[in-house]
């Protein structure tokens, strides 16, 4: 996936209006198969999948130990965050999950669930190199004349019309078969498809033909940063790291540990009750805006009382737009703050996230 | 016929004008390759500028990019207007596009640049 095709910002702009396609296949797909897959699942996964029905995802975090942590004894941590699909059981009647983790994370994900399986009842296949993955997402995605009208059957199309958010079914996209579930990076509706490697190039072809003509574009990675940005998500490596309070960043429902006992569920129940630094947006008032690790401060003041985590000029505001990790005491929406950007100090405002929500009633 | 101009390998151009002051601007390609540019830091008037250091900033939505002085000397204008209005360096990037204006210490150093065919070269084997 490159950084831009053309511009990150025409690109931005044309997922919002029209429709985005993203070639996502550098994120790790893992198959999880066998009687015991479920039970194993439950007892690693910080959401349920005990109760997960055929046909649904969730979005979950994966705690573990980093194999290569100096020390074995190393307490668990976040190793990534994942969306856990529970595919149509096989003929005889055993589950099948579909769990896609970050690239950036994959290989350590893929070495912490192998030391975790059972002797027997759990299958673990890394189905990265075998298959792609596609994220279509805008507004002309579903609906009259969308594209997935354009290259489904007109049954197809309804099914995948109707299916919920965090909805997922095998079906037949472009003549091919495909994983669709409805969901996204993007803060747009859509809906993000896996198939067999050897049929990709086909399959994004006729989306890209499906879409031209009404702006639809390939998006590149850092319109995919951007989007996400907007929409308020986090990402691991910024706002997302091993040692993250998930509740202090938006994330206190991707852990459910009442009565569970997956790994660092201790840990993370130590973590809500520590507090710290919460996350926040920051709207700049020019174009211009602080990146990674750029200091935030009071006005005046020369102590740091946060840090960003990620920040960029948003091409729907038009303006720069950052989410930081701040002191409570200054994580207020209205609160004035500043960040000093390569030596100049920039003014920015706490703002409510997300910083874009896609407009009511649109599809 | 406009003069001829000279380029560094960082894609600053200098043009030595009637009189005797060299104007930099950044190449086309550099300002098509920067995309979606959000951010400009220019130097004031009297500053000292080295050849081949930083002299300014330019920031798009991908990234930041030094600009770098093809020229040693002492900046006599600025086209503040510039940073407020991005679309010119693209719009018209020999012309009102400018960024600054040296006063060069030795214009002879400008016989160290590229002249266009050894930038069009460059520029070629960056593209492909």
């Amino acid at each position: 996936m490159p950084v831009q095709y053309v511009s990150i910002v025409e690109e931005h702009l044309a997922t919002r209006q029209a429709a985005g396609l993203f070639d996502v296949s550098h994120m790790g797909r893992l198959l999880v198969e066998g009687p015991a897959a479920i039970d194993w699942l439950e007892g690693l996964l910080t959401r349920r999948v005990a109760d997960l029905a055929v046909g649904r995802a969730r979005y979950t975090l994966v705690t573990g130990v980093d194999s290569t942590a100096e020390e074995t004894t190393a307490p668990p941590v976040i190793l990534d965050d994942a969306v856990v699909t529970r595919l149509a059981d096989a003929d005889d009647g055993t589950p099948r999950l579909l769990l896609v983790v970050n690239a950036s994370n994959a290989s350590r994900v893929i070495r912490w669930l192998e030391s975790q399986l059972p002797a027997r009842g759990v299958r673990l296949t890394d189905r990265t190199a075998a298959t792609a993955m596609i994220a279509v997402q805008g507004p002309l995605v579903f609906g009259s004349g969308g594209l997935l009208q354009q290259v489904c059957t007109a049954d197809t199309a309804a099914m995948l019309a109707a299916l919920p958010v965090y909805g997922a079914v095998e079906t037949t996209v472009a003549n091919t078969p495909a994983v669709v579930s409805r969901t996204g990076y993007t803060g747009e509706d859509g809906i993000e498809l896996v198939v067999d490697a050897d049929a990709a190039l086909p399959v994004w072809q006729q989306l890209l033909t499906a879409g031209r003509d009404r702006g639809g574009r390939p998006c590149g990675l850092g319109s995919r940063d951007t989007l996400r940005l907007e929409a308020g998500m986090p990402l691991y490596g910024h706002e997302l790291t091993e040692l993250t309070d998930p509740a202090a960043i938006g994330l206190g429902r991707a852990v459910q540990g009442e009565g569970r006992s997956f790994p660092g569920v201790a840990e993370l129940a130590a973590r809500r009750e520590a507090g710290g630094r919460q996350r926040v947006g920051l709207q700049f008032a020019a174009k211009r805006a602080a990146r990674q690790g750029d200091p935030i401060l009071l006005p005046g003041a020369d102590q740091a009382c946060g840090e960003v985590t990620s920040g960029s000029f948003s091409p729907t505001l038009g303006c720069g737009i950052a989410m930081a990790m701040v002191e409570p005491a200054v994580a207020a929406v209205g609160t004035e703050l500043e960040a000093t950007v390569r030596g100049s100090r920039l003014p920015a405002r706490v703002v409510p996230l997300p910083f874009y929500r896609r407009p009511r009633g649109a599809s | 016929m406009d003069k001829p101009r000279r380029y560094a390998k960082s894609h600053e151009w200098a043009r030595l004008e009637d009189d005797g002051v060299v104007t930099v601007g950044i190449s086309a390609y550099a300002v098509e390759a920067l995309t979606d540019l959000v951010f400009m830091q220019l130097p004031e008037v009297g500053a000292t500028v080295t050849a081949g250091e930083s002299f300014g900033e330019i920031e798009s939505v991908k990234a930041v990019s030094d600009l770098y002085a093809p020229i040693s000397g002492e900046v006599v204008a600025v086209n503040a207007e510039l940073p407020g209005k991005l679309e010119t360096l693209g719009d018209d990037p020999y012309g009102s596009g400018w960024v600054i204006k040296i006063k060069p210490a030795d214009v002879g150093q400008l016989e160290t640049l590229l002249d266009q065919t050894a930038y069009d070269t460059l520029v070629g084997s960056e593209s492909h």
